[in-house]
């Protein structure tokens, strides 16, 4: 029941690789594999920085009809994720929201919800406790 | 409006080689109140620009401004990607909208705005919109194209004085002030680009 699909999945933005992967890293350990995930770490010429076509690729492997939380790390990783999202469609757009929490804290902590079947809403507001 | 191909080929020539000459100034005004890559992520979004001259030449021009501004947002990176692109792709689709009826100006207009919306920023927080502002109000006013040019360049040279009040150089607070913004400044480097090429073409 909690196939592909199910349950909402996450999205790591980070400006570097290495801190989206291994974010990624720590959210799979935590709930496994029940929830779509896909991180995005660095511009388009490898080195630290955001690019919107990463985004929109990992927005696309995370795909799930519940929604898609997206966490970023700094400023540009989050202009360039609303940029990613309103060229989904507005149609899809609507079912994914960029979360204002930390990006390692609030994935994780995204991730356990969403593994046990909450709402898009429900993910969000959960990770965003976290936010002062 | 009437843009030939040889105008549309010079416009990128120009835009990509302004950039390129200033992109080390660029990332060093970044990287004394951002993270130091402005200056290469422009040089980048204006190469891929440059790669694809020969299509761009071919489209009808609001097509063109269309595709340079999905370039842009897919090449350049950072929080200027957006917002350029932005800048390109709502310019492109005011004029296509407008059917040929549409002067610059008026596509600049919503254009701008469009800018604002997506970077969240007012005049006066030390951004590009310190520049595209004041540059849409001469453009609209159809003011001369030096003087456009030298209003861009003032206004970018009164983003030193200011706060940064959006972005990663707001986290500097006071410590912003004195330094030229880097996004002001490409602003300005293009539109002063942009107008010098006008200024020189003359149509085969």
């Amino acid at each position: 029941m909690n196939g592909k699909g199910a349950n909402v999945g996450i999205v790591i933005v980070s400006h570097s690789p290495l801190v989206a992967q291994g974010t990624a890293d720590m959210v799979r350990q935590m709930v496994g594999d029940c929830v779509p995930l896909a991180w995005c770490g660095g511009n388009v010429g490898g080195g630290l920085g955001t690019n919107v076509a990463g985004i929109l690729k990992a927005i696309e492997e995370a795909w799930s009809d519940a929604g898609v939380v997206v966490f970023v790390d700094l400023g540009g990783a989050e202009t360039n994720s609303e940029m990613a999202i309103e060229m989904l469609g507005a149609e899809r757009a609507e079912r994914v929201a960029i979360c204002n929490a930390p990006l390692v804290e609030g994935a994780v902590i995204a991730a356990a919800e969403a593994s046990g079947g909450a709402s898009l809403s429900r993910v969000v507001a959960t990770a965003e406790e976290l936010s002062p | 409006m009437e843009v030939d191909r040889a105008l549309v080929l010079g416009l990128i020539e120009a835009c990509r080689e302004i950039i390129a000459r200033h992109a080390d100034h660029l990332s060093e005004l970044d990287r004394a109140i951002g993270d130091g890559d402005h200056g290469t992520n422009m040089r980048r979004g204006c190469e891929a620009v440059y790669a694809d001259r020969e299509t761009l030449a071919g489209l009808p021009f609001p097509q063109a401004v269309e595709r340079m501004g999905m370039t842009l947002v897919m090449s350049i990176g950072g929080a200027a990607g957006p917002l350029y692109g932005t800048l390109l792709l709502e310019i492109g689709r005011n004029l296509a909208a407008g059917d040929g009826a549409v002067s610059f100006g008026d596509a600049l207009g919503p254009a701008v705005e469009a800018v604002a919306r997506r970077s969240r920023a007012k005049e006066g927080e030390k951004t590009l919109l310190d520049v595209l502002y004041p540059v849409r109000a001469e453009v609209v006013r159809r003011t001369a194209l030096p003087d456009i040019a030298d209003r861009a360049d003032a206004s970018a040279q009164r983003t030193i004085a200011m706060k940064a009040m959006r972005g990663r150089a707001s986290f500097l607070g006071d410590r912003s002030i004195g330094h030229m913004d880097p996004g002001a400044f490409s602003c300005a480097l293009l539109t002063t680009a942009i107008c010098r090429h006008l200024m020189e073409y003359r149509p085969a």
